[in-house]
């Protein structure tokens, strides 16, 4: 299974490092939806912080939202380019006729866009800081926030992923699936990294602990369930 | 006596509701190369996806090398011991010749040595290998796929068209590897139109009309009727 993971994962990676599409489409989407986000919030609007009274820019106070609703929206490109590439050419019928193990497979493309967000992750959200500049209370919770949500939207990205994966709709299938069932992801990151940027970090960690558990439950749902949804694809 | 490869009894497989094999009875040997003979939409693609355990069997009972093809358990068996070639190449457009060789073979657990044997046998190799396949032509992205199937080494052929869009060499070439193949005990079963090339490779030619295995000839009479 991990064998077949990793060679899955490779292949993935190389088809995105040839075609660019990473580097020439989904990462500036996602920098143009945080900065047309920035525009749409007036800067000198500002708010009440729950803790000290000190007050913060609204844009500043929203900035741990856009920033996943970014990252969200960028996901739904990244699993609908690597679906596309098995829906052509007879390419999941040679998976199926290759004997993969379907939870290898699985994991190899999960994997391949967990690489995928982090790189995305760095750059939009060094464009967030940039833009909206949040300060940051807690590093270690925020790489765990990072870390955890990531691995939550990618194996629940890839198993609905697949669900589409051979069909005319699935450009338009994959996001009414996938966005109603990362929805309490989203709300548990933004969440867990409005602790990690304004404190305090004790209400953080048990988003920290949802997300996780998320992750888990998709990771244990793809593993048993990803040789179905291939055969059916 | 050689040993039975596939068996198939009144088998019905549907494409929707579509019985693309209506019924078909249909029986291989090792060491036979049987020529699927038939007008367009006969069934001979489906059934040769039902012999690689990619097509459901709605009904009836089949098996390859003694697995139950009406079991998924059973089909992926079947599908670790075949090689399809279809009219799809099955091939990363994004990747090299060389990447989607080496990727697919991996994937069957053969080495990087039989990977590149095949490009150089198929002539994909030299500096056709650092060449993204969204590059090549039609016959170059066949030649690809073929070496795929020859790095793969399936106990079991099968091959739609396999002449289709390539050059009078390569069609040469498919030949001396079906000879090849079935000389080292492989099998295989050929869908085709061109019954003047195949007829002289096949051991026996299958009619299939209307989703069924209907005739049974023995060598060089395909062409005749």
């Amino acid at each position: 299974m991990i064998e077949h993971a990793r060679l899955i994962a490779a292949k993935d990676l190389k088809i995105e490092w040839s075609s660019r599409v990473l580097t020439a489409q989904v990462i500036p989407f996602g920098v143009l939806v945080l900065v047309l986000f920035g525009f749409g919030i007036p800067p000198d609007r500002r708010v009440l912080a729950s803790e000290g009274g000190a007050s913060r820019s609204l844009l500043e106070q929203a900035s741990p939202g856009l920033f996943w609703l970014a990252v969200l929206f960028s996901l739904l490109l990244a699993l609908n380019r690597s679906f596309a590439v098995e829906a052509a050419d007879g390419n999941l019928d040679a998976l199926r006729l290759a004997g993969f193990d379907p939870a290898g497979v699985f994991l190899g493309k999960s994997g391949a866009i967990v690489c995928e967000l982090l790189v995305l992750e760095l750059v939009v959200g060094t464009g967030a800081f940039l833009l909206y500049g949040p300060p940051l209370h807690d590093a270690l919770q925020l790489c765990a926030v990072v870390v955890t949500t990531t691995l939550a939207m990618s194996f629940a990205g890839t198993l609905y992923g697949a669900l589409g994966a051979g069909l005319r709709l699935r450009d338009t299938l994959v996001p009414l699936l996938v966005l109603p069932v990362l929805a309490p992801v989203l709300l548990a990151a933004t969440r867990a990294t409005e602790s990690a940027l304004f404190g305090p970090s004790s209400e953080g960690w048990a988003w920290v602990g949802f997300l996780g558990a998320f992750a888990l439950l998709y990771l244990g749902a793809g593993i048993l369930s990803f040789g179905s949804l291939l055969e059916e694809s | 006596m050689s040993k039975p490869v596939v068996r198939l009894r009144g088998v019905v497989s549907l494409i929707g509701r579509f019985p693309a094999l209506a019924g078909a009875d249909f029986a291989v040997s090792e060491g036979e190369v049987v020529l699927l003979q038939g007008p367009n939409g006969a069934g001979k693609s489906t059934l040769l996806r039902v012999c690689a355990g990619l097509a459901s069997v709605h009904n009836g009972t089949g098996e390859v090398f003694g697995f139950d093809l009406t079991t998924r358990s059973g089909q992926r068996e079947v599908r670790r011991r075949v090689g399809l070639l279809s009219h799809a190449t099955a091939l990363y457009d994004e990747l090299t010749v060389e990447d989607n060789v080496r990727f697919w073979a991996a994937a069957a657990n053969a080495d990087v040595g039989a990977a590149d044997a095949a490009m150089d046998r198929l002539g994909v190799g030299g500096r056709l290998r650092s060449i993204r396949v969204a590059g090549l032509s039609a016959g170059q992205r066949r030649r690809t796929s073929l070496a795929v199937l020859v790095a793969r080494r399936p106990m079991l052929w099968l091959l739609d068209e396999p002449h289709a869009g390539l050059d009078a060499e390569g069609r040469d070439l498919i030949d001396e590897l079906v000879h090849q193949a079935v000389g080292q005990g492989a099998t295989a079963i050929v869908a085709s139109h061109e019954l003047d090339r195949v007829d002289s490779l096949a051991t026996r030619t299958v009619h299939v009309v209307g989703g069924q295995a209907m005739e049974v000839r023995g060598p060089g009479q395909a062409g005749a009727g």
